[in-house]
């Protein structure tokens, strides 16, 4: 089963590169932008074929290492 | 006093810190962070550099390593354990020290030399120190300092605020404020002040030759402390 995970800044949390991507990208024309968060994209490619399962043990790996809850989200945003 | 240094693979700060220990009079030994058992220590360092090619966030997969698991044993039994650059990031990544390390505010390696206020003197690293700044070393691409506002007032509270940003007098303002770092915030200690993270490399410092000696001003007092 393939797990897909996104892991996000907090909101309160700078974050100076989304803020150049947005810059440059005003620079580059796209005026329209309100704001530019970047944030990690994780393809877990996971043995266990139950999706529940496979999710919750996902969910283990962001808490644990993939995410720092300090500053950071994480959402399984899907499983196939 | 025993020390020991743990080397994780990217680290390049460990031997600077095996100079300056043994310097001051300690016996160090380099630890491998394959290693399961930490030698008997008074005093664990985490040095400085790019452990594991700074993956994922800095410190993260060091914080993982095999010989980290003894270095939490040992930390939370009461041991002495520093870290320094890198080091700040592993302790932070590994729940020893609260907050986490950002990328530098204007997104710049910044490596010069600053100087910072010592806070508390309350704890075995800088108590009886004969000055109040200290000119050091930093290098580094993520050292904003940031946690959560709760938290922040927590370890304000506890005075767990080890070293701030400062100029030369001592005063704590923006323009001393190299990487955008919450208060100026250069050094944290966890509640029992035993472990300390802090971005500045005091083994930097320690030759009139190289660049300064403040940093032999802080090794000659914490083993001082610890005897």
């Amino acid at each position: 089963m393939k797990v897909s995970v996104i892991i996000t800044l907090k909101k309160d949390v700078l974050d100076p590169q989304g803020k150049v991507i947005h810059q440059t990208l005003d620079g580059m024309g796209f005026d329209g932008i309100d704001e530019i968060r970047q944030g990690k994209y994780f393809e877990i490619d996971i043995k266990e074929i139950d999706k529940k399962k496979a999710e919750t043990e996902v969910e283990e790996m962001c808490k644990k290492l993939l995410a720092n809850l300090v500053i950071e989200n994480y959402k399984i945003i899907g499983s196939q | 006093m025993n020390s020991s240094v743990i080397t994780f693979p990217g680290s390049n700060c460990d031997r600077d810190m095996d100079v300056a220990l043994k310097k001051f009079g300690f016996k160090n030994k380099m630890v491998w962070h394959n290693d399961i058992e930490l030698p008997r220590s008074d005093l664990v360092v985490l040095p400085g550099g790019f452990s594991y090619g700074d993956y994922l966030r800095c410190g993260s997969m060091a914080s993982k390593s095999k010989i980290m698991k003894s270095v939490i044993n040992f930390a939370k039994s009461g041991g002495k354990v520093l870290g320094i650059c890198n080091g700040f990031q592993i302790l932070v990544e590994s729940g020893l020290l609260p907050g986490v390390l950002l990328r530098n505010k204007y997104l710049e390696f910044i490596c010069k030399n600053i100087f910072v206020k010592i806070n508390d003197m309350n704890n075995p690293y800088f108590k009886n120190i004969k000055k109040n700044t200290l000119k050091l070393h930093i290098a580094h691409n993520e050292g904003n300092y940031f946690c959560s506002n709760d938290q922040i007032k927590e370890i304000d509270d506890n005075d767990q605020i080890a070293l701030f940003y400062s100029d030369e007098v001592g005063n704590i303002n923006n323009i001393s404020n190299p990487n955008g770092s919450m208060k100026n915030i250069a050094g944290v200690f966890n509640k029992e002040k035993n472990i300390l993270g802090m971005m500045p490399h005091p083994e930097r410092m320690i030759d009139p030759a190289l660049s300064g000696e403040d940093g032999s001003i802080f090794f000659e007092n914490l083993i001082n402390n610890l005897k």
